[in-house]
Order: C-alpha cells, then sequence, then structure tokens
C-alpha cells in the first residue's frame, strides 16, 4: 500500500513539474528584452545620462564573455574538488 | 551591483576606498584570529571565496524583467564565517573579477567592497543572528538573511551611484530612481538569494551540523539527534 501511495505521489509531483518547466522555458522565450546585465542596463545607462561613461579595465579581457565562462568553468572543477575531498582538508593530524 | 571603472568621479572612489578599507583590514586580522585556534576554519574561508566569486558574477535571466543579474553570495558568507571575514571574501572576490572580468572596476573596488563586502555580510549577519535570536528557525533566518543581504546591497550601491554622478542634481529623486531601475531584476532575485541561503543552511545542518555548531551558527542543545 504505501509503494502504491509513493507511484501516484511521483506521478503527481511530474504532473506538476512537467508543464511548470514547460512554461517556464516557453514564458523565457516570450521575453522581448535583450537579457543584458543590470551593471550595463541600469548602472552605466544611468551614469552615461549624467556624463560619467565606463572606462576600460586595467586588463581588458576584449569582447564576449569567453574569460566569464573559463572561470566559472574553473571556479566551479574547483569547487567540486575542494568540496570532494572535503574530509581530508579538515582532517586533523 | 558592480560599478564599473571610471563610472565614479576621484574624490568619490577614493573617498569609499578609504571607508572599505579598514573592514578589510579588520577581516584579515580577524581571519588570522580565527585560524590560530582552529586551522580548519582556512579552507572553510577559501571555499567560501570560491563560492562568492562564482555566485557574484553568474548571471542570471529574470524573465520579468528581461535582464540579467547576480546574487551576491554575502548572506551565507557571514552566516558560516561571520561578517569581518566575509568583507574579506568579498573584497578578494571583487578584485579578482576587477582584475581579469572586467566586472567592477580597480578605482571603484571600495564602493563595491563597501556594498557587497560591508552592507551585504552586515545586514546578513544581523537579520540572521536578530531572528534567531527571537526564535525563528534556521531556514527562515537564512531566507531573511539572503534576501536582505542582496537588496542592502543593491540600496547601498544605489546611494554610492546617485552620490558620485548627481553632479548638482538632487540626491534623493536620483537615488529613488536608480533603486527603483533596479528594482524588477532584484526583487525576485532577492528572493532566489534568500530561497538559496537557507538551502544552504538547511543542508549543513543535516551534512554538517558539526560545522554549524564549530562557527557558532547553533548551539550545542539544537544539534540533531543524529549527530
Amino acid at each position: 500500500m504505501p509503494e502504491r501511495k509513493l507511484k501516484w505521489k511521483i506521478l503527481l509531483l511530474h504532473m506538476i513539474l512537467l508543464p511548470t518547466l514547460y512554461f517556464a522555458f516557453y514564458f523565457f522565450s516570450l521575453a522581448p528584452k535583450s537579457w543584458e546585465g543590470v551593471d550595463e542596463a541600469v548602472v552605466e545607462k544611468i551614469a552615461k545620462e549624467h556624463g560619467r561613461e565606463a572606462k576600460a579595465p586595467l586588463i581588458d579581457p576584449g569582447s564576449g564573455d569567453l574569460l566569464l565562462f573559463a572561470f566559472l568553468v574553473a571556479g566551479a572543477a574547483g569547487g567540486f574538488v575542494g568540496g570532494y575531498y572535503w574530509r581530508r582538508l579538515t582532517r586533523k593530524e | 551591483m558592480h560599478i564599473s571603472e571610471g563610472i565614479l568621479p576621484f574624490p568619490w572612489a577614493l573617498l569609499w576606498s578609504l571607508v572599505a578599507l579598514p573592514f578589510v583590514a579588520i577581516g584579515v586580522r580577524r581571519l588570522n584570529l580565527l585560524a590560530r585556534e582552529d586551522l580548519s576554519l582556512k579552507p572553510l574561508v577559501g571555499l567560501m571565496t570560491a563560492v562568492v566569486f562564482i555566485v557574484s558574477c553568474l548571471p542570471v535571466p529574470v524573465p520579468t524583467a528581461g535582464t540579467c543579474s547576480h546574487p551576491c553570495g554575502t548572506g551565507i558568507s557571514a552566516i558560516l564565517v561571520g561578517p569581518l571575514v566575509s568583507v574579506l571574501i568579498a573584497a578578494v572576490s571583487l578584485l579578482i573579477q576587477a582584475l581579469f572580468l572586467a566586472h567592477g572596476g580597480l578605482s571603484t573596488l571600495g564602493a563595491n567592497t563597501l556594498s557587497m563586502g560591508v552592507v551585504g555580510s552586515f545586514v546578513g549577519f544581523l537579520a540572521f543572528r536578530g531572528l534567531r535570536r527571537v526564535g525563528a528557525s534556521l531556514v527562515v533566518s537564512g531566507f531573511v538573511a539572503g534576501l536582505l543581504a542582496d537588496w542592502g546591497t543593491y540600496a547601498a550601491t544605489s546611494l554610492f551611484l546617485s552620490l558620485g554622478i548627481r553632479g548638482d542634481a538632487p540626491l534623493l529623486p536620483l537615488f529613488t530612481r536608480v533603486l527603483l531601475a533596479f528594482m524588477p531584476t532584484q526583487l525576485p532575485l532577492g528572493i532566489i538569494e534568500g530561497v538559496a541561503t537557507a538551502g544552504m543552511v538547511r543542508l549543513l545542518y543535516r551534512k554538517r551540523p558539526d560545522l554549524l555548531l564549530k562557527m557558532r551558527v547553533i548551539t550545542e542543545k539544537e544539534l540533531p539527534s543524529h549527530a
């Protein structure tokens, strides 16, 4: 009996989750905006209106988010490795 | 919340850097003091820095606004390692982002450290500890801490930006305008950050309650029965 209940619960969960996810992705595709970051859409835009423009950074990574992607992948990999070996890192010798 | 290089006039950039500097220095001192008692704190701070670094440059799309923004992560770091060490964590994350990712800038590092590091950490920490003191659960306290750390950070950014760029214009209308411009993106994102913070605290309570006890997030009486 509890097994049957669990099956119903899982079925119900899928019935709710799948349409929700489908709607969420559909909703994303409807957005008319450009998905630019608030740093550009708010901070830099309002600053520009008041005569202040952003300057090129000291180390210019060029256009695009390739460097950011590389950093995120390296950070995520490092985080997973650190988390996996967490006990060894914190073990008292 | 990253104020880009060159946006703030030099006197304002210098002022915010001078205000942020003592917090960072006290954070270094606090970390050394804590590490003297327990060396295992350093890998935890290193991991928290990686978390804050990634979270605070991770663009999350917000469909209601059609823009992207990022959470801050200083709510959870302040809960776990305290607000002063959390300021140091934020400063290091922001420095790397400014140097290599063109997120923020070196001249605006002080203002960004003040908003995300100082305001975010202290607002999150005080909200968490205040709610715990009046008997709120870990999850509720974590949620409010994450939420207010995020919103507090963006409110502080609005203030620093308005003060820097206003020229002769009155402060309050410009501050309100910047704050309102952040709202469509940051209101939902703050809620997401609150949920993530509550989830992380809850996960640690279930998996590593000893860590929460060591960091004085919970007391011995609150340890789960399986611990």
